[in-house]
């Protein structure tokens, strides 16, 4: 059934357990758009989605919502606990409120918008994903981030990038401080070329100038042990 | 892992409701902390010169009246008494240390969990729901509240080992996370006068704000200065005479989420707890920032 009708799940009805294996086995192919209201902060919501559906969810939701997903898109009218759309594939996963902390932790595809702010440690270990914060980051996010883009049109929090591998990361705001071996690095024009692509895949290229970011990345100094760099530990 | 959740009214006319309010928010954090609960009230301020405690023995058939007679006898006092399971919440026109003194020395076995003008607290072994219900919490009436469900991972589960735990008149602390400096702390403290009823490091929290406070810090230098000499990942709610405060460490693994309207403040450690609140929909939201004091009273 691919048509244009929305489905209602209410989950003050329907267990959580009950919707998430529904949509597990409607099949990879599957298309349509599913509204699920009453989440009233419940974890796992929407996890483990793995077919171009939509899934919209009214209100506030716990932690690891939209975790593991692939090809699905999730949106979320409301705020989000821990772990949102942690160790994402594929896809996209919007935000509409605030995200928790490790928004998008351990992602390796897909893309991740936040339309308010995101707390600590978003993009966390982050291995391919891509994350838009429209808003703020806390403190140390990005941390060990290995690959994919973190944008952050707002400001970041202590320890942006601390043990950063090869993923980028753009700031239109101020950094509080740059954790070890993440430092600025210049804006070239395929830098704003790819910042300009995912600000537009995020629905904010209207409001930004990509002028207005900074772009920071790995020194690349600690890769390997060196016991030079022990204080950097 | 422990929830915790704190409820303030601004809308006095909300304040028969206090008790089955935080009895919601501390039940959907079942999950959280399945081995043991408390809950500390503030209501019903006794008068100037009275002090009001809360008192705990295991056993249910406790003979709290002879206690009481004694008591009043020995101070040549009034003192009403009412219980609610295994504890006791007592009025006496004496000075907290009067009665504190009095209890030490003839009746060593009974635990004091609380003491001030307006706080009560009761904990317990058990779930949350089985803890609420034998206090009877939707009952109760009152401005605000702290709660605390508990999963132990630092030392054992009973009713001493329980939050929150009192760190002086009208205060008290809840606290989900682990500290890792405790024992080092408790020995400092304890020769500063500070004693202990358990191997418990929340209870070296409390014990410490207690003593910064007897030093004659505000509570907002204290806990301040528990930035400096705490180690180890906490939440914090502490509960005050006029309302609430929290502190989350500078890492801030710990969860924590406010939310405030015209009619209430309330934090919890997840969203969810707060979900049952009265116009929360229209509530502002937010996670407090880590290593920042935010505190709420009239």
């Amino acid at each position: 059934m691919n048509d244009n009708t929305i489905h209602y799940l209410d989950l003050d009805e329907t267990p959580l357990r009950e919707m998430n294996q529904a949509f597990h086995h409607m099949g990879r192919d599957r298309r349509g758009h599913w509204r699920v209201i009453n989440p009233r902060g419940r974890h796992a919501v929407a996890v483990g989605l793995d077919a171009p559906l939509t899934v919209e969810v009214d209100g506030h939701v716990g932690y690891y919502c939209a975790g593991m997903n692939q090809q699905a898109t999730v949106l979320i009218n409301g705020n989000c606990g821990v772990g949102v759309a942690e160790n994402m594939m594929s896809g996209k996963v919007v935000v509409r409120g605030n995200a928790s902390q490790s928004a998008g932790a351990t992602g390796h595809g897909g893309l991740l918008v936040v339309e308010g702010d995101a707390a600590s440690r978003c993009g966390i270990s982050m291995k391919g994903i891509d994350i838009v914060v429209a808003g703020s980051v806390g403190h140390m996010s990005a941390f060990m981030a290995q690959a994919g883009r973190l944008v952050v049109c707002g400001d970041a929090g202590e320890a942006l990038g601390d043990s950063l591998y090869e993923a980028r990361i753009y700031v239109r705001g101020t950094v509080k401080g740059l954790g070890a071996d993440c430092v600025e690095k210049p804006m070239e024009d395929e830098h704003r070329e790819e910042l300009r692509e995912l600000l537009h895949l995020a629905g904010l290229l209207s409001r930004m100038d990509v002028n207005h970011f900074r772009r920071y990345g790995s020194a690349r100094r600690l890769y390997n042990f060196d016991v030079d760099n022990a204080d950097a530990y | 892992m422990c929830g915790i959740v704190g409820l303030y009214l601004k809308d006095p006319t909300l304040q028969p409701q206090l008790g089955s309010l935080l009895g919601a928010m501390l039940l959907e954090m079942s999950e959280r902390g399945p081995d043991s609960a408390g809950f500390a009230v503030y209501r019903d301020p006794v008068d100037g010169g009275t002090v009001k405690l809360t008192l705990f023995h295991p056993d249910r058939h406790y003979p709290w009246r002879t206690l009481t007679a004694r008591l009043g006898d020995d101070l040549d006092t009034p003192v009403d008494g009412e219980m609610r399971a295994t504890h006791l919440v007592m009025q006496v026109a004496a000075r907290p240390e009067q009665v504190r003194h009095w209890l030490d020395a003839h009746h060593p076995e009974v635990k004091i969990m609380g003491m001030g003008e307006v706080i009560e607290i009761y904990k317990e072994k058990g779930s949350p729901e089985q803890v609420a219900r034998r206090f009877e919490l939707a009952k109760i009436a009152g401005s605000h509240a702290l709660g605390h469900t508990r999963m132990a991972t630092e030392s054992a589960v009973t009713t001493e080992h329980s939050h929150p735990f009192s760190t002086g008149l009208d205060l008290c602390l809840v606290h989900n996370g682990s500290l890792s400096n405790h024992n080092r702390l408790r020995r400092w403290l304890t020769k500063r006068g500070i004693r202990f009823q358990t191997d418990n490091d929340s209870e070296v929290a409390a014990g410490y704000l207690t003593h910064r406070l007897r030093e004659g810090a505000t509570l907002k230098e204290a806990l301040d200065a528990a930035l400096r000499d705490l180690d180890g990942f906490y939440t914090f709610a502490v509960g005050t005479r006029d309302g609430f405060a929290v502190l989350r460490d500078p890492i801030a693994c710990k969860p924590a989420v406010m939310a405030e309207t015209d009619a209430w403040v309330a934090m919890a450690s997840e969203y969810r707890a707060l979900d049952s609140l009265p116009g929360v929909e229209k509530a502002r939201l937010w996670e407090p920032e880590p290593a920042t004091v935010y505190a709420w009273g009239r």
